[in-house]
């Protein structure tokens, strides 16, 4: 038993210790960097908390933290209403097209991130698709100018970026739901909606769970869909992390803005976690 | 009750179920009985609205079933998964249907507590569902069911997950507990003896087909066919020639038994042509050497196959082609008889059973 643990540790020894380094190794430094003080070329490494004095106390910082969990939690959730429909709808209605369907959700994945993005830039800019054909159906008579560069327009990308990695753990979650305990609650007089709410939902809330931190976690942190299609409206905390890691040069505000952003962000991600299964606990 | 007329069920050009016509009374203790894959799940999933018929129809208590959907019909359902759900306790597990019932918070408590006594899990009502034995969960599926209070109570192999201690003892409170409510109990089973000790009224399936429904004595005792003959129990089938009706008989001459009549039930046609004489093997008695019997046939013991209470000979009998199983009891010795000796067998005249095919 005990050597058996042994190998299994040797086994996985080197990748976890290269995990380590390349996780623990980071977060030590920027732990340490929001401790100092950015003295214009050199740091200064007297112990202070004034960069977090400004991370929670400067509005501009505080705004922007609070309109990325904002953004975060929209999107996420966003997401996760429009995934689910579409895991169950393969699980349940896949039939034997359920291995393809599951392929064809990953095909956007096939071009990179930044064309994904700049797509969307086609589809919602001045001249783009969706104010083109809204013109031409004479829905609108002028392009709609807010489409574009807006916190709207973030959203948008955003939740089709992270949509089949929504899709997929809740995806999990229906195909391992007993379908004859459906059966057993449509026998105890229960109707399709009731079935859902008290049995697959409940059942399948951890591939939900999954799906919510999967999307909020990275998008709260994300600098690049802001940039491209977020306009001024659209900044976000991470991009002014990236302001003071480069253009700025404080490292040390920069670190200390990043390490507030990852306690909220885990702090929220607990909440949210707590709130789904007090909303279980009431759902029985 | 319930009535079947002229069910079918195909999947594809598979026949799953043909020409289902059966009729169960309320208040009816009755099994489905039959081999793995001769159609006995699907028939009770049409019942319960889980599945619907290719062809034919089924009422309930004189209201048609067609269109009728599973959360609509006056039946319940034993899942043979038992289908517990997981993430409720036990209580709220047998709570779960009330809610269309519209009681009031201490109706609902009473008779969940009811029910939880009926099955003697009082006191477990706070425990997970997905931590129980298969026992605790076969119980929690009764009671969740009981508590409805339907009309009809669905059983699909409802005692196969458990062990054979624990199977006997069920067998016996859930015929007890059918008397108690009165309800009509629907059973599926491919255990001859579950179907036999619990039933009222026992059918027998083959090959989505209804071979024969009777009650367990009769159907033990005069299967109509060779293959329910089979299914139910031991059953030495003899070489017979020259069958013939005889007035009220059906007579043949069976090698090494002589000339045997057979007294034809009721005004059941019987063609002499198809028809087959077996004989139990309980009733082949093994003679002590003094004993002398009416009617005996004698033969030699090829081997033997104990099983406790009684051990299974194979005796080759002169005249007869296959060897014939005969039962011998305890008392002919620890070692019993030994193979290779000649033994006497004695039989009654009445014992031999005639099966139409
Ligand atoms: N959904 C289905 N599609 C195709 N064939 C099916 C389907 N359901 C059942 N069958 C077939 O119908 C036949 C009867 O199945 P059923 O489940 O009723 O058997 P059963 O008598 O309950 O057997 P067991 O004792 O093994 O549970 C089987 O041959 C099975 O393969
Ligand atoms: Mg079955």
């Amino acid at each position: 038993m005990r050597s058996e643990a042994t190998r299994g540790w040797l086994v996985i020894s080197a990748p976890l210790l290269y995990a380590l380094l390349l996780l623990i190794g980071p977060i030590i430094v920027i732990l340490a960097n929001s401790f100092w003080t950015q003295d214009y070329l050199t740091i200064d490494r007297t112990f202070t908390l004034d960069n977090y004095r400004a991370a929670l106390g400067e509005p501009i910082y505080r705004d922007l933290l609070f309109r990325s969990l904002k953004v975060s939690a929209i999107v996420s959730v966003v997401t996760v209403i429009l995934a689910y429909p579409v895991a169950y709808f393969i699980s349940f209605h896949g039939g034997r097209a359920k291995g393809l369907w599951i392929f064809i959700i990953t095909v956007p994945f096939w071009t990179g991130y930044l064309l994904r993005i700049l797509s969307w830039k086609v589809i919602l800019g001045y001249k783009g698709v969706l104010n083109s054909a809204l013109l031409g159906l004479g829905v609108i008579s002028e392009p709609l100018e807010t489409l574009l560069y807006s916190l709207n327009a973030v959203i948008i990308t955003l939740a089709h970026s992270w949509a089949a990695f929504a899709i997929l753990p809740i995806y999990v979650s229906l195909e391992k739901l007993d379908r004859t305990l459906l059966e057993a609650a449509a026998d105890l007089g229960q109707g399709p909606i009731r079935q859902f709410l008290r049995v697959t939902l409940p059942l399948t809330l951890p591939g939900v769970i999954a799906a919510l931190l999967i999307v909020m976690i990275p998008t709260v942190g994300d600098y690049v869909t802001p940039k491209l299609v977020g306009g001024k409206d659209g900044v976000m905390i991470a991009n002014a992390i990236q302001v003071q890691f480069g253009k700025a040069s404080n490292w040390p505000l920069g670190a200390a803005l990043a390490v507030t952003t990852m306690i909220i962000v885990s702090m929220s991600a607990a909440l949210m976690v707590l709130a789904l299964q007090l909303f279980r606990r009431l759902m029985k | 009750m319930i009535n079947i007329s002229n069910v079918g069920r195909r999947y594809g050009t598979f026949v799953a179920l043909e020409d289902i016509d059966l009729q169960i009374k309320a208040g009816e203790f009755f099994s489905l009985l039959g081999p793995s894959g001769c159609g006995k799940t699907t028939l009770l999933r049409l019942i319960g609205g889980f599945d619907v018929p290719s062809s034919g129809s089924i009422s309930i208590d004189g209201a048609p079933m067609s269109g009728v959907p599973a959360n609509h019909r006056p039946t319940n359902m034993v899942f043979q998964s038992y289908a517990i759900f997981p993430h409720l306790n036990v209580a709220e597990n047998v709570a779960f249907g009330l809610n269309i019932l519209n009681l009031t918070k201490a109706e609902k408590q009473a008779r969940v507590d009811e029910a939880l006594s009926r099955v003697r899990l009082v006191g477990l009502g706070s425990r997970m569902g997905s931590q129980l034995s298969g026992g605790q969960r076969q119980r929690v599926a009764l009671a969740r069911a009981l508590v409805m209070k339907p009309k009809v109570l669905l059983l699909d192999e409802p005692l196969s997950a458990l062990d054979k201690k624990l199977r006997e003892e069920m067998q016996v409170e859930l015929r007890q507990l059918q008397q108690d409510i009165g309800i009509t109990f629907v059973l599926v089973t491919h255990d001859q003896y579950e179907a036999l000790a619990m039933s009222d009224r026992i059918a027998v399936m083959f090959d989505g087909k209804i071979a024969q429904i009777a009650k367990p004595q009769e159907i033990y005792q005069n299967p109509t066919s060779r293959r329910v003959a089979d299914f139910l129990g031991g059953m030495n089938f003899l070489e017979t020639a020259n069958m013939r009706l005889l007035g009220e008989n059906v007579v043949a001459d069976v090698a090494g038994f002589g000339t045997i009549a057979n007294k034809r039930r009721g005004d059941e046609m019987i063609d002499p042509a198809k028809a087959t004489l077996g004989i139990r093997p309980e009733r082949l008695r093994i003679q002590w050497e003094d004993e002398k019997a009416k009617n005996e046939i004698s033969g030699k013991v090829l081997s033997r196959h104990y099983f406790g209470e009684v051990t299974n000979l194979v005796v080759q009998v002169e005249g007869q082609p296959r060897p014939l199983s005969v039962v011998e009891t305890n008392d002919f010795g620890a070692d019993g008889i030994p193979v290779g000796s000649l033994v006497r067998i004695a039989y009654d005249e009445d014992a031999f059973v005639l099966m139409k095919e």
